[in-house]
C-alpha cells in the first residue's frame, strides 16, 4: 500500500469502521478493449461521519458506489462491512446487507413507480421486509419526520404531484425506513435547486448527528462537499489522487487535479467576460 | 414587472430585441395555470441575459415562448417580440399561430433545449444530425454544403472537426453539449435561448461551454443570448445582466455585478445565500448547520 491508502479516521466518530474497501478495481470490456473504471481504491468509512468522494464525470465515483452497494461485482479487491467480508455475499445475507446499507440516487423521479402513490411505495417496501402493518405506519411517520414531512401531506400524492426536493426527501425517508447504518448518496442533490439542496444537505447533517448515520456522499460539486463532509477523497480516472480532512483537501490541495477542479468552480463574483 | 433597461449593461449600444407582456398558461385540464405572468424583457445587441430562478418559476416556459416553440398544453396568451424590424406576435392560440412562427425558428430565434445532448440519435453520426437540422430549415441546402458549414464553424471555434464522424456514445457529455450548441446556431440566429445548457456537466465541461458561448457572441455567430439556469455562479460568469424569476414574474433585474453584490429583493438574497462554493464561509455555514430561507415550493404556487 502507498501513502494514498492511509486509513481515514476521525476524532468525532466512534472509531468503528463501518464500511471499507481494499484494493478495489473494476474493469469493463468494451469493444475488445479493457477500461479500468476504478483502479486499486482503498477507503474506510468511520461510523457517524460523512466522507465525500468528488471528481468529474467518468472518474469512477458511481462505479465505486455501486460496488460498495454490491449492485455490481468487483474485478478484484475486497469490500468489508463492520469487519466482515461482504464481497461475495449472496441470497438472504445480501438482502440483510442491503437493509443496513441503503442508497439515494441522483434522479428521484426515476426512482419512483409513476403509478404508485407515495403511501403505496413506502408501505410496499416495508411489506417486502415483512414489517407488520401497524408498525409500518408508525415507521413511515417517523422517517418522514426526519425529512420534515408529514404523512397526511404526502402519502396520497403521486410522484408528479411533488416538487423535485419533495421527491428526493421521500427517497431519503424510504432509505431510512430500513434503519440503515450507512447511506450512500450518489449525486443525491445534484438535480435540486439551490435552496432545496441546502435543506437536503441539512437533513443528512442532522441524520449523522442524531442517528449516528455514516454517509458516503458522492458529488461532482466541491462546494457541497465543503458544506457537509468531514473528509474528502478526490477521484481522477478511477484512482484516488488526494484525500484528507475537508479543510486540508479544499483549502490546501496537494494534487494538481484537485487544484484544477477547484479553479474551474464558477465564482459568483468572478466573470469570464472579456 | 419588467427587465426593461434603457441602456442594457454590456450591450454594444443598440437594442437587439424587446419582448413585451408575455403571458403563458398551461391548460387543457380542469383549471389553467399561469406559468408566465406578463413578463417583459429587453436585450442589447451583443448582450447575454441570465435568467435565473428555481424549478417551476416559469423560466423554461418563458424561453419556449420566446423561441416560439410552445405547444399544447402550453398556450401563449399574449406577448410580442420586436427583433430585426419585425414585431412578432408570440401568442399561440391555434395551430395557425404555430405555423406562422415557423420562418422565425432557427434563424431569428434558436432554442438550445434542456437535455438536448441526451436526444442525439445513438444510431446516427453527428454529421447526419447536422444535415437533418439544416435541411429541415432550408430544403435547398445540399448535404455537402451543410457539412462544409459545420466544419467551418468548428474550425472557427477551435473544436475538432472529426467529431462530426462520431456517434453520440463516442463523445463526452461536455463535447456532446458543445456540438449541439454549434448545430443549434449554424443558421446564425439573431437570438439564442439556451435552457440549462450547463446543468448536466461537471465544472470543467461547464467552463469550456461557457467560454465557447462567449466566443460565439464575440464572433457575432449570434447577436444575443438568453441563458436560462438555476446555477447563479455560472450565470454570474457569463451574463451582462441578470433577471430573477419567481412564480411567473421577474422580481428583480439589473447588471450582473450590481445584482450579485447588492441584491434588493428578498428572494434574490435567498437564492444568493444558498450558493455553496468551496470557501471558508461555506465551511462555517455547514458547521453552523445553515438553514436556507425556503424557496417557493412549486406546489404551493401551483406549478405544473
Amino acid at each position: 500500500m502507498n501513502a494514498q491508502d492511509e486509513t481515514i479516521t476521525r476524532s468525532r466518530s466512534t472509531g468503528e469502521i463501518m464500511l471499507s474497501c481494499r484494493d478495489v478495481t473494476k474493469e469493463f470490456s468494451v469493444a475488445g478493449s479493457t477500461i479500468t473504471a476504478v483502479d486499486d481504491v482503498s477507503l474506510d468509512f468511520p461510523a457517524s461521519s460523512v466522507l465525500a468522494v468528488v471528481g468529474e464525470s467518468g472518474s469512477g465515483k458511481s462505479t465505486l458506489a455501486r460496488m460498495l452497494l454490491r449492485l455490481m461485482p468487483v474485478t478484484s479487491g475486497t469490500i468489508s462491512y463492520r469487519g466482515q467480508d461482504v464481497t461475495s455475499l449472496r441470497g438472504r445475507a445480501l438482502r440483510e446487507y442491503w437493509t443496513e446499507v441503503q442508497a439515494v440516487f441522483q434522479d428521484p423521479f426515476a426512482s419512483f413507480n409513476q403509478f404508485f402513490t407515495v403511501g403505496s411505495l413506502l408501505r410496499r417496501g416495508l411489506a417486502l421486509a415483512q414489517v407488520p402493518k401497524d408498525e409500518a405506519d408508525a415507521l413511515i411517520e417517523e422517517c418522514l419526520g426526519y425529512v420534515d414531512m408529514r404523512p397526511q401531506e404526502v402519502l396520497h400524492k403521486f410522484p408528479h404531484q411533488m416538487s423535485g426536493g419533495q421527491r428526493q426527501r421521500v427517497m431519503i425517508a424510504r432509505a431510512l425506513m430500513m434503519r440503515p447504518k450507512v447511506l450512500l448518496a450518489d449525486e443525491a442533490t445534484s438535480m435540486l435547486d439551490a435552496t432545496l439542496r441546502v435543506n437536503v444537505l441539512n437533513v443528512l447533517h442532522d441524520l449523522k448527528n442524531d442517528l449516528g448515520l455514516t454517509v458516503l456522499f458522492i458529488t461532482h460539486d466541491i462546494g457541497q462537499a465543503c458544506y457537509l463532509a468531514d473528509r474528502v477523497a478526490v477521484m481522477e480516472r478511477g484512482r484516488v489522487v488526494e484525500r484528507g480532512s475537508t479543510e486540508e483537501v479544499i483549502f490546501s490541495p496537494q494534487a494538481e487535479y484537485t487544484r484544477r477542479l477547484l479553479a474551474d468552480v464558477p465564482d459568483l463574483r468572478g466573470s469570464l467576460k472579456r | 414587472m419588467s427587465t426593461e433597461n434603457p441602456e442594457p449593461a454590456g450591450s454594444t449600444g443598440g437594442t437587439l430585441a424587446r419582448a413585451r407582456n408575455i403571458r403563458c398558461v398551461y391548460g387543457g385540464g380542469e383549471t389553467d395555470f399561469t406559468a408566465v405572468d406578463g413578463v417583459s424583457i429587453e436585450l442589447g445587441d451583443g448582450e447575454i441575459l441570465g435568467l435565473a430562478g428555481e424549478s417551476g418559476c416559469g423560466k423554461t416556459t418563458l424561453g419556449n415562448a420566446l423561441a416560439m416553440i410552445a405547444v399544447p398544453p402550453l398556450y401563449v396568451l399574449s406577448g410580442t417580440l420586436e427583433i430585426d424590424g419585425d414585431d412578432i406576435d408570440l401568442s399561440t392560440l391555434s395551430t395557425a399561430d404555430v405555423a406562422r412562427h415557423r420562418p422565425y425558428r432557427g434563424r431569428t430565434v434558436s432554442m438550445l433545449p434542456q437535455g438536448a445532448m441526451n436526444s442525439i440519435s445513438p444510431t446516427l453520426r453527428i454529421s447526419s444530425l447536422v444535415r437533418d437540422v439544416m435541411r429541415a430549415h432550408d430544403p435547398r441546402i445540399s448535404k455537402d454544403e451543410a457539412l462544409d458549414l459545420a466544419r467551418e464553424r468548428l474550425t472557427m471555434l477551435d473544436m475538432p472537426v472529426r467529431a462530426l464522424d462520431s456517434y453520440a456514445h463516442q463523445l463526452s457529455g461536455g463535447m456532446k453539449q458543445r456540438m449541439i450548441t454549434v448545430i443549434s446556431t449554424l443558421q446564425n440566429p439573431r437570438l439564442l435561448i439556451a435552457d440549462e445548457p450547463t446543468s448536466a456537466l461537471d465544472v470543467s465541461s461547464q467552463r469550456m461551454l461557457v467560454e465557447m458561448l462567449l466566443e460565439m457572441v464575440d464572433q457575432r455567430i449570434m447577436s444575443g443570448v438568453v441563458f436560462v439556469t438555476h446555477d447563479l455562479p455560472v450565470l454570474s460568469q457569463v451574463s451582462d445582466r441578470l433577471a430573477i424569476m419567481n412564480a411567473g414574474q421577474i422580481v428583480e433585474s439589473g447588471p450582473t455585478r450590481q445584482l450579485v453584490e447588492d441584491p434588493q429583493h428578498p428572494y434574490t438574497r435567498t437564492l444568493l445565500s444558498s450558493v455553496l462554493d468551496p470557501s471558508h464561509e461555506t465551511r462555517a455555514r455547514g458547521a453552523a448547520r445553515f438553514t436556507a430561507g425556503a424557496g417557493p415550493n412549486p406546489e404551493e404556487v401551483g406549478a405544473p
